[in-house]
């Protein structure tokens, strides 16, 4: 188990390395270089101007160079300007030279500085994690439960009313992406114009101070969609369960259904829907970047398109750090989890 | 010109509407609570050992739902028809169902013509024993239709791109002020806040997801077969460098992947070029593979056919990743491509960067589906027979296993479809690769929503649009696995 955990971890590493080299030769193609020379600069830099920002920052070295730096495995960049100011990615303003590192990179937790919000990256990625993290919370407190509840309910007895009614309902909501759910509750229950007005329609101060009102129409939006997902799947389980022999026995004994239900069908029927319980949480991170958006919640989600929309490269390779972590670590503990729930599994 | 009520002179309509919706809802919910506290229908047995079934008072229920659901498609299909016999005189549902006319016609000649031929068409005829799967494939096609005859100018009352003055956020059924000859008098959906006809944006907006999504999945299944088979046929280190790669692109957020890839930036250094350039060069490996490996034992067959076959395809390839003469064009090198006079068609800047990255997000996910039924299959007898009679290993992939994952591989494409949809709205809405005043139902979706607290028209046409779509793919991949277990 150990040596397995360990494999794991140095895939996750490698492909971590990988996805961030990608995301950085992408953000590094120089028109998008150009791009962000532009908005740091103005708009209506010359051709040479732009070159001698990028020069003046660095931007124009090689890529695997680059990527050395921001990694802090290599030395980082300094320029020396015409006055004898020296510029430089590890120089914070307020300090010279002299005192501050040559190295600067993650692995000295570095993270770098945003270009959009003008802090330290790890600061934002910081604040915005945990505004997200409430959301997700909430997302989860209300998507699990409901979504076992339908499941177990339809796959208790297949083919039957019940069963048929709420696969009908798990399959409308995984066809309803967050875009659409989320623009038609807003118009039910917030607008002027159906005049309900039930809830918020912007969940900006759910940031402060979250309530019923503004908070529970994002959360319902990101947990609709992927509730009818994990209802399926725990569907299938427990359909599957229930022809199984044990099963078949407990009713021969007399056993009350209920108790079938509860007590020997259940514990087997919930071990799929862990894994993809776990595995769901990429899917949700899109939901969240979807919802953010619509509702003006300004999380994990909203930094990451105001990042890639103005290219602050550093603040998108921590967001790509954080993102492709929170998928591999979900992985890694669905497969462990599913070890352990399934004793008939074993890894040698 | 007056403006236009929802139901016009078939308001009669509406009562009985309510009535039968209403009907319908109690008993789905009496037939579930029925099911639940109700006791199983009796059987009873005859002295000739045939065996009776009492409806009983769960039969009740059941028939009860059967009649309430009837009389609602009922009144619905009074609706529709009357509103085409009767025009805009039937107010906005009467002008809409006469708009759709060509796509009526069509789905009923498309329906009765698979029922009528349905036990000789195989697991599309057995399709039309499920109702899950007829409403599912009646949805789709109904949009499928209405993007083709949109893009034939037969639907659309106006031109979806243009503006009329006065006519900027108006509701549902609001007159066109100044009618010139030939024009349709009405907004039939409202107007969006630039002024521009919903109804006719959300019917446009169906031929930008056809000619889209089902080209891009099957792009990406091609990816996905040409590359999962080997991994699961042979395993090993290919297996494994290859399931690296396509877990790598699966841990990538497929948000973060679009902000980065489907960007102009992107586009101007000729990324997407040569992931297109790589990419449709799958479909051709696949169709040379196929053949071969079927034909290679009969020579004088076998060339003429790949000749032709695989110079059609490279020529529409050649045409598909070169524009103007160039595969890649940028400021600072250009690559040399198919003449111009050679080019078949072009393929925008937008387009290609948006389907090549739907392609590219979809295919991993294809990949690893077919790898798993592979490992699954190639453990059968037949597939040993084959081995055993000396086939080659690309035979056994395409003519052994490949036809008999069709069933899974069929419903995921279904799926697939569906999500690929999501996917391209997902680009719309955050306005990325497609133009801006493009009628795609993302970005329609996006613009509508900034007004939506005071007007709801212009955002939930193409919602509900996205949503029936997709909803109509997954029924019908339901349907589809149903009827696939049947065999």
């Amino acid at each position: 188990m150990g040596l397995f955990i360990l494999k794991r971890v140095g895939i996750m590493l490698l492909t971590a390395l990988c996805l961030t080299f990608l995301v950085f030769f992408l953000t590094n193609l120089y028109p998008n270089l150009e791009k962000l020379a532009k908005t740091q600069g103005n708009f209506r830099m010359s051709d040479e101007q732009v070159a001698s920002y990028l020069e003046k920052n660095g931007y124009l070295q090689p890529t695997p160079v680059k990527y050395g730096e921001w990694l802090g495995v290599l030395p980082s960049y300094r320029h020396t300007n015409e006055d004898g100011s020296v510029l430089g990615r590890c120089i914070l303003p307020g300090t010279t030279a002299e005192e501050s590192p040559n190295f600067c990179g993650i692995l000295q937790g570095y993270w770098g500085y945003s270009s959009v919000f003008k802090e330290e990256v790890s600061t934002v990625v910081g604040t915005r994690l945990a505004l997200t993290g409430r959301l997700m919370f909430w997302v989860m407190l209300l998507m699990v439960p409901s979504a076992l509840i339908l499941g177990i309910l339809a796959g208790m007895r297949e083919g039957s009313a019940t069963d048929r009614t709420l696969s009908t309902i798990a399959i409308t909501t995984t066809a309803t992406p967050e875009y659409v759910s989320g623009v038609i509750f807003i118009a039910i229950f917030t607008s002027s114009a159906v005049g309900l007005k039930w809830f918020k329609g912007t969940a900006t101060q759910a940031m402060e101070n979250p309530t019923f009102e503004n908070f529970f129409l994002p959360v319902l939006t990101i947990a609709l969609y992927g509730m009818g997902y994990i209802a399926r799947m725990t569907r299938a389980s427990m359909t599957e369960v229930m022809t199984a022999q044990y099963i078949r026995t407990a009713r021969l004994k007399g056993v009350a259904f209920p108790n079938i239900v509860m007590k020997h069908a259940l514990r087997n029927a919930l071990i799929a829907p862990f894994t993809v319980i776990m595995l769901q949480f990429p899917w949700l991170l899109n939901g969240v970047v979807i919802v953010e958006t619509l509702f003006n919640y300004k999380g994990f989600g909203w930094a990451l398109v105001q990042a890639a929309g103005n290219n602050d490269i550093q603040l998108l390779l921590a967001i790509s750090v954080v993102s492709v972590f929170v998928v591999l670590v979900t992985q890694l503990i669905s497969d462990i989890g599913y070890v352990y729930l399934n004793p008939r599994i074993r890894i040698s | 010109m007056e403006p236009l009520t929802w139901t016009g002179s078939i308001a009669f309509l509406n009562p009985l509407l309510m009535i039968s919706l209403a009907a319908m809802l109690i008993s789905i919910v009496v037939w579930i609570l029925g099911s639940i506290v109700l006791p199983e229908a009796p059987l009873s047995i005859n002295v000739d050992g045939t065996l009776n079934a009492n409806a009983g008072l769960r039969g009740l229920t059941q028939s009860a739902l059967r009649y309430s659901f009837m009389a609602s498609v009922a009144v619905t299909l009074a609706y529709l028809v009357l509103g085409i016999l009767m025009g805009t005189s039937a107010g906005i549902i009467g002008a809409i169902s006469r708009q759709f006319l060509p796509v009526w016609l069509s789905l009923i000649i498309l329906f009765a013509m698979s029922i009528a031929f349905k036990r000789r068409l195989g697991l599309y005829g057995k399709l039309f024993d499920s109702p899950i799967g007829m409403i599912g494939f009646g949805l789709v096609m109904f949009w499928v239709f209405t993007g083709i005859f949109g893009a034939m100018d037969l639907i659309i009352t106006h031109d979806p791109l243009s503006q009329l003055s006065g006519m900027k956020n108006k509701v549902p059924g609001t007159p066109v002020p100044s009618t010139d000859e030939g024009q349709y008098a009405w907004y039939l959906l409202g107007g969006d806040n630039l002024a521009r006809d919903v109804f006719s944006r959300m019917v446009r907006g169906a031929w930008e997801v056809v000619k889209i999504a089902p080209f891009a999945t099957i792009f990406a299944f091609m990816v996905g077969i040409t590359l999962g088979l080997p991994a699961g046929y042979y395993g090993g280190r290919l297996d494994t460098f290859l399931s690296f790669l396509a877990n790598l692109i699966l841990a990538f957020p497929v948000i973060l992947l679009f902000y980065l890839l489907v960007t102009p930036e992107i586009v101007a250094t000729g990324v997407p070029n040569y992931m297109a350039a790589v990419l449709f060069v799958f479909p051709i490996i696949f169709l040379a593979v196929l053949l071969n490996s079927r034909f290679y034992t009969r020579p004088n067959f076998r060339t003429p056919l790949l000749i032709g076959v695989l110079g059609v395809a490279l020529w529409f390839y050649l045409s598909m990743i070169s524009t103007g003469g160039y595969i890649i064009e940028t400021e600072t090198y250009r690559i040399w491509g198919l003449p111009t006079y050679l080019d078949l068609f072009n393929i925008p800047g937008g387009i290609l960067v948006v389907f090549v990255s739907v392609v590219f997000v979809n295919s991993p996910t294809v990949f690893r589906i077919v790898r798993g039924l592979a490992l699954d299959i190639k453990t059968r007898d037949y597939v040993a027979a084959a081995q055993t009679r000396g086939e080659g290993p690309w035979y056994i992939m395409l003519w052994e296993i490949l036809p008999n994952a069709r069933g899974p591989l069929i419903v995921d494409f279904c799926l697939r479809i569906g999500y690929t949809t999501i996917l391209l709205g997902t680009l719309g809405f955050f306005g990325l690769g497609l133009p801006p005043e493009s009628p795609d139902w993302g970005s329609t979706i996006n613009e509508g929503r900034k007004l939506l607290s005071i007007y709801l028209h212009p955002a939930l046409p193409p919602a509900l649009a996205l949503l029936s779509l997709v909803l109509g793919l997954n029924l019908l991949a339901d349907g589809l696995r149903e009827e696939s277990l049947k065999d």
